[in-house]
Protein backbone atom coordinates (compact mmCIF):
# COMPACT_ATOMS: atom_id res chain seq x y z
CA UNK A 1 0.00 0.00 0.00
CA UNK A 2 2.96 2.32 0.30
CA UNK A 3 3.07 2.64 -3.35
CA UNK A 4 -0.47 3.72 -3.84
CA UNK A 5 0.27 6.04 -0.93
CA UNK A 6 3.39 7.38 -2.85
CA UNK A 7 0.47 7.55 -5.94
CA UNK A 8 -1.66 9.27 -4.05
CA UNK A 9 0.47 12.35 -2.90
CA UNK A 10 2.20 12.96 -6.08
CA UNK A 11 -1.16 13.23 -8.06
CA UNK A 12 -2.82 15.12 -5.61
CA UNK A 13 0.49 17.39 -5.27
CA UNK A 14 -0.26 17.66 -9.22
CA UNK A 15 -3.58 18.30 -8.89
CA UNK A 16 -3.48 21.06 -6.27
CA UNK A 17 -0.70 22.48 -8.30
CA UNK A 18 -2.41 23.34 -11.52
CA UNK A 19 -5.24 24.77 -9.71
CA UNK A 20 -8.06 22.00 -10.06
CA UNK A 21 -8.30 21.89 -6.13
CA UNK A 22 -7.88 23.83 -3.37
CA UNK A 23 -7.75 21.31 -0.56
CA UNK A 24 -7.37 17.66 -0.19
CA UNK A 25 -9.08 15.47 2.57
CA UNK A 26 -6.86 12.65 3.55
CA UNK A 27 -5.42 10.83 6.75
CA UNK A 28 -2.05 12.13 7.99
CA UNK A 29 -0.74 10.12 10.88
CA UNK A 30 -1.42 10.63 14.44
CA UNK A 31 -0.09 9.95 17.89
CA UNK A 32 0.93 6.11 17.12
CA UNK A 33 1.42 4.49 13.93
CA UNK A 34 -2.16 2.75 14.42
CA UNK A 35 -4.47 6.12 14.39
CA UNK A 36 -4.03 7.74 11.27
CA UNK A 37 -6.63 10.78 11.10
CA UNK A 38 -8.65 12.31 8.79
CA UNK A 39 -7.05 15.48 7.44
CA UNK A 40 -7.57 18.68 5.55
CA UNK A 41 -3.80 19.44 3.61
CA UNK A 42 -3.80 23.16 2.26
CA UNK A 43 -1.06 23.43 0.55
CA UNK A 44 1.28 20.93 -1.79
CA UNK A 45 4.07 20.86 0.74
CA UNK A 46 1.63 19.69 3.67
CA UNK A 47 0.76 16.48 1.20
CA UNK A 48 3.77 14.62 2.41
CA UNK A 49 2.35 14.22 5.44
CA UNK A 50 -0.67 12.21 3.58
CA UNK A 51 -0.80 8.55 4.63
CA UNK A 52 -2.60 5.83 2.96
CA UNK A 53 -2.13 2.36 5.05
CA UNK A 54 -3.73 -0.71 6.90
CA UNK A 55 -5.23 1.81 9.40
CA UNK A 56 -6.99 4.58 7.37
CA UNK A 57 -10.44 2.92 7.83
CA UNK A 58 -12.40 6.40 8.38
CA UNK A 59 -14.77 7.40 5.75
CA UNK A 60 -13.68 11.02 4.69
CA UNK A 61 -17.04 11.53 2.67
CA UNK A 62 -18.86 13.39 5.84
CA UNK A 63 -16.17 16.02 5.94
CA UNK A 64 -17.49 16.81 2.50
CA UNK A 65 -20.75 18.25 3.48
CA UNK A 66 -18.57 21.14 5.17
CA UNK A 67 -15.83 21.36 2.78
CA UNK A 68 -17.72 21.29 -0.17
CA UNK A 69 -20.98 23.08 0.50
CA UNK A 70 -20.57 25.59 3.22
CA UNK A 71 -17.04 26.92 2.82
CA UNK A 72 -14.85 26.37 0.34
CA UNK A 73 -14.44 28.25 -2.37
CA UNK A 74 -12.60 26.08 -5.29
CA UNK A 75 -12.91 22.34 -5.59
CA UNK A 76 -11.84 19.59 -2.63
CA UNK A 77 -10.03 16.58 -3.43
CA UNK A 78 -11.27 13.56 -1.58
CA UNK A 79 -9.32 10.00 -0.99
CA UNK A 80 -12.67 7.47 -0.74
CA UNK A 81 -12.33 3.80 -0.54
CA UNK A 82 -14.64 1.80 -2.58
CA UNK A 83 -17.06 1.54 1.00
CA UNK A 84 -17.11 5.09 1.11
CA UNK A 85 -18.28 5.84 -1.67
CA UNK A 86 -21.53 4.50 -0.69
CA UNK A 87 -21.76 6.71 1.83
CA UNK A 88 -20.42 9.86 -0.37
CA UNK A 89 -23.81 8.78 -2.73
CA UNK A 90 -26.22 8.74 0.12
CA UNK A 91 -24.89 12.43 1.07
CA UNK A 92 -25.18 13.10 -2.96
CA UNK A 93 -29.05 11.83 -2.62
CA UNK A 94 -29.67 14.06 -0.03
CA UNK A 95 -28.54 16.56 -1.50
CA UNK A 96 -25.79 17.79 1.14
CA UNK A 97 -22.67 17.50 -0.91
CA UNK A 98 -22.04 19.48 -4.25
CA UNK A 99 -20.86 17.15 -6.50
CA UNK A 100 -19.26 20.03 -8.51
CA UNK A 101 -16.71 20.82 -5.83
CA UNK A 102 -15.95 17.41 -5.14
CA UNK A 103 -12.89 15.80 -6.82
CA UNK A 104 -12.76 12.18 -5.86
CA UNK A 105 -9.72 9.56 -6.24
CA UNK A 106 -10.59 6.20 -5.80
CA UNK A 107 -8.14 4.63 -3.95
CA UNK A 108 -8.33 0.70 -3.91
CA UNK A 109 -8.11 -1.39 -0.36
CA UNK A 110 -7.20 -4.65 0.66
CA UNK A 111 -8.81 -3.92 4.01
CA UNK A 112 -8.00 -2.25 7.59
CA UNK A 113 -6.69 -3.63 10.17
CA UNK A 114 -8.14 -2.95 14.00
CA UNK A 115 -4.70 -2.74 16.44
CA UNK A 116 -6.88 -3.96 19.11
CA UNK A 117 -7.15 -7.40 17.26
CA UNK A 118 -3.59 -7.49 17.14
CA UNK A 119 -3.15 -6.94 20.58
CA UNK A 120 -5.82 -9.32 21.45
CA UNK A 121 -3.90 -12.04 19.79
CA UNK A 122 -1.25 -11.74 22.75
CA UNK A 123 1.23 -8.65 20.72
CA UNK A 124 2.18 -6.42 23.91
CA UNK A 125 4.45 -3.47 23.47
CA UNK A 126 3.40 -2.99 19.49
CA UNK A 127 5.94 -0.20 18.08
CA UNK A 128 5.30 -0.75 14.34
CA UNK A 129 3.60 -3.10 11.96
CA UNK A 130 4.60 -3.68 8.13
CA UNK A 131 3.39 -5.56 5.53
CA UNK A 132 4.50 -8.51 3.78
CA UNK A 133 4.91 -8.48 0.12
CA UNK A 134 1.97 -11.40 -0.21
CA UNK A 135 -0.94 -9.07 1.09
CA UNK A 136 -2.45 -11.87 3.79
CA UNK A 137 0.16 -11.42 6.35
CA UNK A 138 1.33 -8.30 8.69
CA UNK A 139 4.98 -8.32 10.51
CA UNK A 140 4.62 -6.89 14.25
CA UNK A 141 7.34 -5.15 15.83
CA UNK A 142 7.12 -5.19 19.65
CA UNK A 143 9.58 -4.80 22.43
CA UNK A 144 9.65 -8.12 22.93
CA UNK A 145 10.70 -9.41 19.84
CA UNK A 146 8.53 -9.46 16.13
CA UNK A 147 6.17 -11.65 15.23
CA UNK A 148 3.41 -12.30 12.17
CA UNK A 149 -0.34 -12.05 11.89
CA UNK A 150 -2.76 -13.49 9.18
CA UNK A 151 -4.61 -10.11 8.06
CA UNK A 152 -7.82 -11.68 8.18
CA UNK A 153 -7.65 -12.28 11.63
CA UNK A 154 -6.88 -8.70 12.56
CA UNK A 155 -9.31 -6.85 10.21
CA UNK A 156 -11.72 -4.23 11.49
CA UNK A 157 -15.51 -5.27 11.12
CA UNK A 158 -16.56 -3.60 8.38
CA UNK A 159 -13.59 -4.88 6.11
CA UNK A 160 -14.71 -8.88 7.77
CA UNK A 161 -18.02 -8.28 5.79
CA UNK A 162 -16.35 -6.13 3.02
CA UNK A 163 -19.13 -5.03 0.27
CA UNK A 164 -16.92 -5.60 -2.47
CA UNK A 165 -14.11 -3.67 -4.07
CA UNK A 166 -15.40 -1.42 -6.85
CA UNK A 167 -15.91 2.30 -6.31
CA UNK A 168 -19.42 3.39 -7.27
CA UNK A 169 -18.23 7.08 -7.98
CA UNK A 170 -15.00 8.53 -8.75
CA UNK A 171 -13.34 11.20 -11.17
CA UNK A 172 -10.22 8.92 -11.45
CA UNK A 173 -8.97 5.72 -9.44
CA UNK A 174 -5.71 4.91 -8.55
CA UNK A 175 -5.01 1.63 -7.98
CA UNK A 176 -8.14 -1.24 -7.83
CA UNK A 177 -8.43 -4.40 -6.49
CA UNK A 178 -9.87 -7.13 -8.70
CA UNK A 179 -13.82 -6.65 -7.37
CA UNK A 180 -14.68 -10.01 -5.84
CA UNK A 181 -18.05 -9.15 -4.31
CA UNK A 182 -19.28 -9.29 -0.90
CA UNK A 183 -17.10 -11.13 1.56
CA UNK A 184 -18.64 -13.43 3.89
CA UNK A 185 -22.36 -12.68 5.44
CA UNK A 186 -22.73 -9.49 6.97
CA UNK A 187 -26.21 -10.81 8.33
CA UNK A 188 -25.41 -13.83 10.17
CA UNK A 189 -24.57 -11.77 13.45
CA UNK A 190 -28.13 -10.95 13.17
CA UNK A 191 -29.45 -14.21 12.96
CA UNK A 192 -27.86 -15.49 14.86
CA UNK A 193 -29.64 -13.45 18.07
CA UNK A 194 -33.06 -13.66 15.94
CA UNK A 195 -32.70 -17.10 16.99
CA UNK A 196 -32.96 -16.33 20.73
CA UNK A 197 -35.43 -16.22 23.19
CA UNK A 198 -36.51 -12.66 23.81
CA UNK A 199 -34.90 -13.18 27.34
CA UNK A 200 -31.93 -14.39 25.75
CA UNK A 201 -32.29 -11.37 23.43
CA UNK A 202 -32.82 -8.64 25.88
CA UNK A 203 -29.63 -10.11 28.27
CA UNK A 204 -27.48 -9.68 25.20
CA UNK A 205 -27.86 -5.81 24.91
CA UNK A 206 -28.62 -5.51 28.22
CA UNK A 207 -24.87 -6.35 28.58
CA UNK A 208 -23.75 -4.72 25.83
CA UNK A 209 -25.73 -1.43 26.14
CA UNK A 210 -24.69 -0.70 29.46
CA UNK A 211 -21.65 -0.12 28.20
CA UNK A 212 -22.45 2.76 26.74
CA UNK A 213 -21.60 6.04 27.81
CA UNK A 214 -23.23 8.63 25.19
CA UNK A 215 -20.08 9.94 23.90
CA UNK A 216 -22.22 10.16 20.53
CA UNK A 217 -18.82 8.82 19.31
CA UNK A 218 -21.01 6.37 17.15
CA UNK A 219 -23.50 9.43 16.03
CA UNK A 220 -20.75 12.07 14.94
CA UNK A 221 -18.32 9.60 13.01
CA UNK A 222 -21.56 7.82 10.85
CA UNK A 223 -22.01 9.92 7.40
CA UNK A 224 -25.66 9.51 7.18
CA UNK A 225 -26.10 11.23 10.98
CA UNK A 226 -25.33 14.61 9.50
CA UNK A 227 -28.47 16.92 10.40
CA UNK A 228 -27.48 20.05 11.14
CA UNK A 229 -29.27 19.66 14.74
CA UNK A 230 -29.23 16.29 15.70
CA UNK A 231 -32.23 15.21 18.28
CA UNK A 232 -30.34 14.35 20.37
CA UNK A 233 -28.88 17.82 21.42
CA UNK A 234 -31.89 19.64 21.78
CA UNK A 235 -31.93 19.92 25.09
CA UNK A 236 -35.44 20.39 26.05
CA UNK A 237 -36.45 17.05 24.33
CA UNK A 238 -35.39 15.20 27.45
CA UNK A 239 -33.51 12.88 25.29
CA UNK A 240 -30.32 15.39 24.79
CA UNK A 241 -26.79 13.84 25.54
CA UNK A 242 -26.71 13.62 29.55
CA UNK A 243 -26.01 10.99 31.82
CA UNK A 244 -28.92 8.31 31.83
CA UNK A 245 -31.23 8.67 34.49
CA UNK A 246 -32.77 5.21 33.54
CA UNK A 247 -31.62 2.57 31.27
CA UNK A 248 -33.88 2.47 28.62
CA UNK A 249 -32.61 5.86 27.82
CA UNK A 250 -29.85 3.81 26.24
CA UNK A 251 -31.50 1.12 24.19
CA UNK A 252 -33.93 4.54 23.29
CA UNK A 253 -30.64 6.31 22.23
CA UNK A 254 -29.23 3.45 20.02
CA UNK A 255 -32.81 1.91 18.55
CA UNK A 256 -33.55 5.88 17.57
CA UNK A 257 -30.19 6.79 16.29
CA UNK A 258 -30.69 3.49 13.64
CA UNK A 259 -34.13 4.32 13.27
CA UNK A 260 -32.79 7.90 11.81
CA UNK A 261 -30.25 6.30 9.61
CA UNK A 262 -32.51 3.09 8.13
CA UNK A 263 -32.80 2.72 4.74
CA UNK A 264 -29.77 5.39 4.30
CA UNK A 265 -27.12 3.52 5.84
CA UNK A 266 -24.72 2.29 3.57
CA UNK A 267 -23.27 0.03 6.35
CA UNK A 268 -20.23 1.41 6.54
CA UNK A 269 -19.26 0.27 9.91
CA UNK A 270 -17.85 3.73 11.29
CA UNK A 271 -20.05 3.26 14.37
CA UNK A 272 -18.57 -0.39 15.43
CA UNK A 273 -15.24 1.24 14.13
CA UNK A 274 -15.09 4.23 16.82
CA UNK A 275 -17.05 3.05 19.71
CA UNK A 276 -15.06 3.13 22.81
CA UNK A 277 -16.59 0.92 24.55
CA UNK A 278 -16.77 -2.17 22.02
CA UNK A 279 -20.88 -2.03 21.36
CA UNK A 280 -21.63 -3.94 18.26
CA UNK A 281 -23.54 -1.53 16.75
CA UNK A 282 -23.59 -2.60 13.30
CA UNK A 283 -26.02 -4.97 15.02
CA UNK A 284 -28.87 -2.62 15.12
CA UNK A 285 -28.01 -1.19 11.51
CA UNK A 286 -28.10 -4.25 10.23
CA UNK A 287 -31.22 -5.40 11.80
CA UNK A 288 -32.90 -2.35 10.21
CA UNK A 289 -30.87 -3.60 6.47
CA UNK A 290 -31.78 -7.07 7.02
CA UNK A 291 -35.52 -6.18 7.73
CA UNK A 292 -36.21 -3.93 5.01
CA UNK A 293 -34.15 -6.69 2.52
CA UNK A 294 -37.07 -8.71 3.32
CA UNK A 295 -39.58 -7.08 3.28
CA UNK A 296 -39.37 -4.41 0.89
CA UNK A 297 -37.31 -5.94 -1.51
CA UNK A 298 -33.33 -5.87 -1.52
CA UNK A 299 -31.94 -2.25 -1.30
CA UNK A 300 -28.44 -1.06 -1.07
CA UNK A 301 -28.34 2.64 -0.02
CA UNK A 302 -25.46 4.91 -2.00
CA UNK A 303 -25.52 1.94 -4.93
CA UNK A 304 -26.33 5.05 -7.06
CA UNK A 305 -26.98 8.75 -6.29
CA UNK A 306 -30.55 10.11 -6.40
CA UNK A 307 -32.53 6.86 -5.19
CA UNK A 308 -35.21 6.33 -3.33
CA UNK A 309 -35.30 5.06 -0.10
CA UNK A 310 -37.57 2.74 1.59
CA UNK A 311 -39.00 4.81 4.21
CA UNK A 312 -39.96 7.60 1.84
CA UNK A 313 -42.09 5.65 -0.20
CA UNK A 314 -45.06 2.69 -0.25
CA UNK A 315 -47.00 0.07 -1.86
CA UNK A 316 -50.11 -0.56 -1.15
CA UNK A 317 -49.55 -4.22 -0.80
CA UNK A 318 -46.86 -3.82 2.25
CA UNK A 319 -47.16 -5.77 4.89
CA UNK A 320 -48.84 -5.26 8.30
CA UNK A 321 -46.80 -4.23 11.58
CA UNK A 322 -48.66 -6.68 13.84
CA UNK A 323 -47.36 -9.21 10.97
CA UNK A 324 -43.80 -9.08 12.13
CA UNK A 325 -44.70 -11.43 15.43
CA UNK A 326 -45.25 -14.35 12.98
CA UNK A 327 -41.98 -14.52 12.72
CA UNK A 328 -40.18 -17.67 13.93
CA UNK A 329 -37.81 -17.38 17.46
CA UNK A 330 -39.38 -17.85 20.71
CA UNK B 1 -55.87 -23.94 55.47
CA UNK B 2 -52.38 -23.81 55.65
CA UNK B 3 -49.72 -21.21 55.64
CA UNK B 4 -48.80 -21.47 52.65
CA UNK B 5 -52.14 -21.76 50.89
CA UNK B 6 -53.04 -18.41 52.91
CA UNK B 7 -50.21 -17.04 51.24
CA UNK B 8 -50.71 -17.84 48.14
CA UNK B 9 -54.16 -16.42 48.19
CA UNK B 10 -52.93 -13.18 49.45
CA UNK B 11 -50.14 -13.14 46.75
CA UNK B 12 -52.62 -14.01 44.09
CA UNK B 13 -55.00 -10.99 45.43
CA UNK B 14 -52.00 -8.76 44.97
CA UNK B 15 -51.67 -9.57 41.57
CA UNK B 16 -54.68 -9.18 40.60
CA UNK B 17 -54.61 -5.49 41.73
CA UNK B 18 -51.96 -5.01 39.20
CA UNK B 19 -53.37 -2.52 36.40
CA UNK B 20 -51.21 -2.29 33.03
CA UNK B 21 -50.85 1.29 31.90
CA UNK B 22 -51.59 0.65 27.94
CA UNK B 23 -51.04 3.71 25.65
CA UNK B 24 -53.41 4.29 23.02
CA UNK B 25 -52.33 6.49 20.14
CA UNK B 26 -55.49 7.50 18.01
CA UNK B 27 -55.91 9.35 14.67
CA UNK B 28 -57.91 11.90 15.10
CA UNK B 29 -60.39 11.36 11.63
CA UNK B 30 -60.60 7.25 12.14
CA UNK B 31 -59.59 6.32 15.25
CA UNK B 32 -60.53 8.51 17.56
CA UNK B 33 -63.65 9.01 16.50
CA UNK B 34 -64.27 5.46 16.73
CA UNK B 35 -63.43 5.21 20.41
CA UNK B 36 -66.54 8.47 20.43
CA UNK B 37 -68.42 5.64 18.24
CA UNK B 38 -67.78 3.17 20.89
CA UNK B 39 -68.51 5.46 23.86
CA UNK B 40 -71.88 6.76 22.32
CA UNK B 41 -73.05 2.86 21.45
CA UNK B 42 -72.20 1.76 25.20
CA UNK B 43 -69.87 -0.35 24.31
CA UNK B 44 -66.99 -0.59 27.32
CA UNK B 45 -63.41 -1.13 26.71
CA UNK B 46 -60.65 -1.40 29.44
CA UNK B 47 -60.01 1.90 31.43
CA UNK B 48 -56.24 1.05 31.43
CA UNK B 49 -56.28 1.98 28.16
CA UNK B 50 -54.97 5.87 27.79
CA UNK B 51 -56.01 7.74 24.47
CA UNK B 52 -53.20 10.04 23.14
CA UNK B 53 -55.17 11.64 20.01
CA UNK B 54 -52.69 12.73 17.34
CA UNK B 55 -53.78 14.25 13.95
CA UNK B 56 -52.77 11.47 11.83
CA UNK B 57 -50.92 7.83 12.71
CA UNK B 58 -47.85 9.17 10.83
CA UNK B 59 -47.51 12.14 13.41
CA UNK B 60 -46.59 9.51 15.39
CA UNK B 61 -42.80 9.35 16.06
CA UNK B 62 -40.82 6.15 16.91
CA UNK B 63 -39.46 8.15 19.96
CA UNK B 64 -42.93 8.59 21.09
CA UNK B 65 -43.45 4.96 21.46
CA UNK B 66 -40.16 4.36 23.13
CA UNK B 67 -40.51 7.48 25.39
CA UNK B 68 -44.20 5.31 26.42
CA UNK B 69 -42.33 2.37 27.69
CA UNK B 70 -39.48 4.39 29.24
CA UNK B 71 -42.48 5.51 31.17
CA UNK B 72 -43.12 2.42 32.10
CA UNK B 73 -46.34 1.79 29.71
CA UNK B 74 -46.94 -1.84 29.66
CA UNK B 75 -48.17 -2.13 25.89
CA UNK B 76 -48.31 -0.12 23.11
CA UNK B 77 -51.35 0.59 20.52
CA UNK B 78 -51.35 2.49 17.41
CA UNK B 79 -54.81 2.97 15.66
CA UNK B 80 -55.10 4.77 12.44
CA UNK B 81 -57.37 4.89 9.41
CA UNK B 82 -57.13 1.74 7.55
CA UNK B 83 -54.75 1.72 4.24
CA UNK B 84 -56.21 3.84 1.65
CA UNK B 85 -58.45 5.95 3.42
CA UNK B 86 -56.25 8.15 5.38
CA UNK B 87 -57.54 11.50 5.47
CA UNK B 88 -53.98 13.04 4.03
CA UNK B 89 -53.94 10.67 1.64
CA UNK B 90 -50.94 8.61 2.29
CA UNK B 91 -49.96 8.61 5.89
CA UNK B 92 -50.81 5.61 7.08
CA UNK B 93 -48.60 3.81 4.31
CA UNK B 94 -45.74 5.68 5.69
CA UNK B 95 -46.71 4.47 9.20
CA UNK B 96 -47.07 0.97 8.57
CA UNK B 97 -43.53 0.41 7.23
CA UNK B 98 -42.37 2.65 10.35
CA UNK B 99 -43.99 0.69 12.59
CA UNK B 100 -42.77 -2.70 10.66
CA UNK B 101 -39.70 -1.75 10.96
CA UNK B 102 -39.49 -0.50 14.91
CA UNK B 103 -41.78 -3.24 16.22
CA UNK B 104 -39.71 -5.87 14.22
CA UNK B 105 -36.45 -3.91 16.28
CA UNK B 106 -38.00 -4.19 19.67
CA UNK B 107 -38.25 -7.59 19.24
CA UNK B 108 -35.00 -8.18 18.65
CA UNK B 109 -33.93 -5.96 21.53
CA UNK B 110 -35.91 -8.42 23.60
CA UNK B 111 -39.56 -6.68 24.49
CA UNK B 112 -41.87 -8.93 23.71
CA UNK B 113 -43.73 -8.55 20.41
CA UNK B 114 -47.04 -8.59 21.68
CA UNK B 115 -46.63 -5.36 23.60
CA UNK B 116 -47.27 -3.57 20.41
CA UNK B 117 -49.42 -3.54 18.09
CA UNK B 118 -50.90 -1.14 14.89
CA UNK B 119 -54.34 -1.49 14.38
CA UNK B 120 -56.71 0.08 11.29
CA UNK B 121 -59.89 1.31 12.91
CA UNK B 122 -62.30 3.78 10.87
CA UNK B 123 -64.75 6.23 12.45
CA UNK B 124 -67.81 3.78 11.91
CA UNK B 125 -66.22 1.21 13.55
CA UNK B 126 -67.13 1.75 16.94
CA UNK B 127 -67.35 -2.14 17.98
CA UNK B 128 -64.85 -3.02 16.56
CA UNK B 129 -62.73 -0.30 18.59
CA UNK B 130 -63.57 -1.83 21.57
CA UNK B 131 -62.93 -5.18 20.62
CA UNK B 132 -59.77 -4.36 19.35
CA UNK B 133 -58.34 -2.81 22.87
CA UNK B 134 -60.35 -5.71 24.74
CA UNK B 135 -58.49 -8.56 23.22
CA UNK B 136 -54.88 -6.02 23.19
CA UNK B 137 -55.51 -5.53 27.18
CA UNK B 138 -56.26 -9.17 27.73
CA UNK B 139 -52.92 -10.08 26.42
CA UNK B 140 -51.31 -7.14 28.14
CA UNK B 141 -52.94 -9.05 31.61
CA UNK B 142 -51.72 -12.22 30.08
CA UNK B 143 -48.16 -11.33 29.48
CA UNK B 144 -48.10 -9.31 33.11
CA UNK B 145 -45.75 -6.77 33.77
CA UNK B 146 -43.61 -5.09 31.35
CA UNK B 147 -40.64 -5.30 34.01
CA UNK B 148 -37.80 -5.06 31.39
CA UNK B 149 -37.82 -1.48 30.39
CA UNK B 150 -36.33 -1.16 34.01
CA UNK B 151 -33.13 0.31 35.33
CA UNK B 152 -30.67 -1.72 33.51
CA UNK B 153 -27.69 -0.39 35.73
CA UNK B 154 -28.83 -1.01 38.92
CA UNK B 155 -30.93 -3.89 38.12
CA UNK B 156 -29.44 -7.34 37.41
Amino acid sequence: MQAVSAKIIERAKELMREGTVTKVAGWKAGEFFYDAEPNIFETPESLDGLVYNRFCASNLSKYMIKNSAFESAGKVLVILKPCDTYSFNQLLTEHRIDREKVYIIGAGCEGMCDIDRVRALGFKGITGIDEKGDGKTLVVYTLYGDGEVDIDDVLVNKCEFCKGKAHKIYDELISENEDEGPRGDRFEGVRALEAMSPEERFAFWQGELSKCIRCNACRNACPACSCRKCVFDNAASGVASKANTDSFEEKMFHIIRAFHVAGRCTDCGECTRVCPQGIPLHLFNRKYIKDIDEFYGTYTAGEEAGQRGPLITFTQEDREPNSVSDKGGN
Amino acid sequence: MSVNDTVDTAVNAEAKEWKPKIVAFCCNWCSYAGADLAGSSRLSYPADVKIIRVPCSCRVNPMFILKAFERGADGVILCGCHPGDCHYSTGNYYTRRRMTLLFSMLDYIGVERERTRVEWVSAAEGARFSKVMNDFVAKIYELGENVKVGDLRCKQ
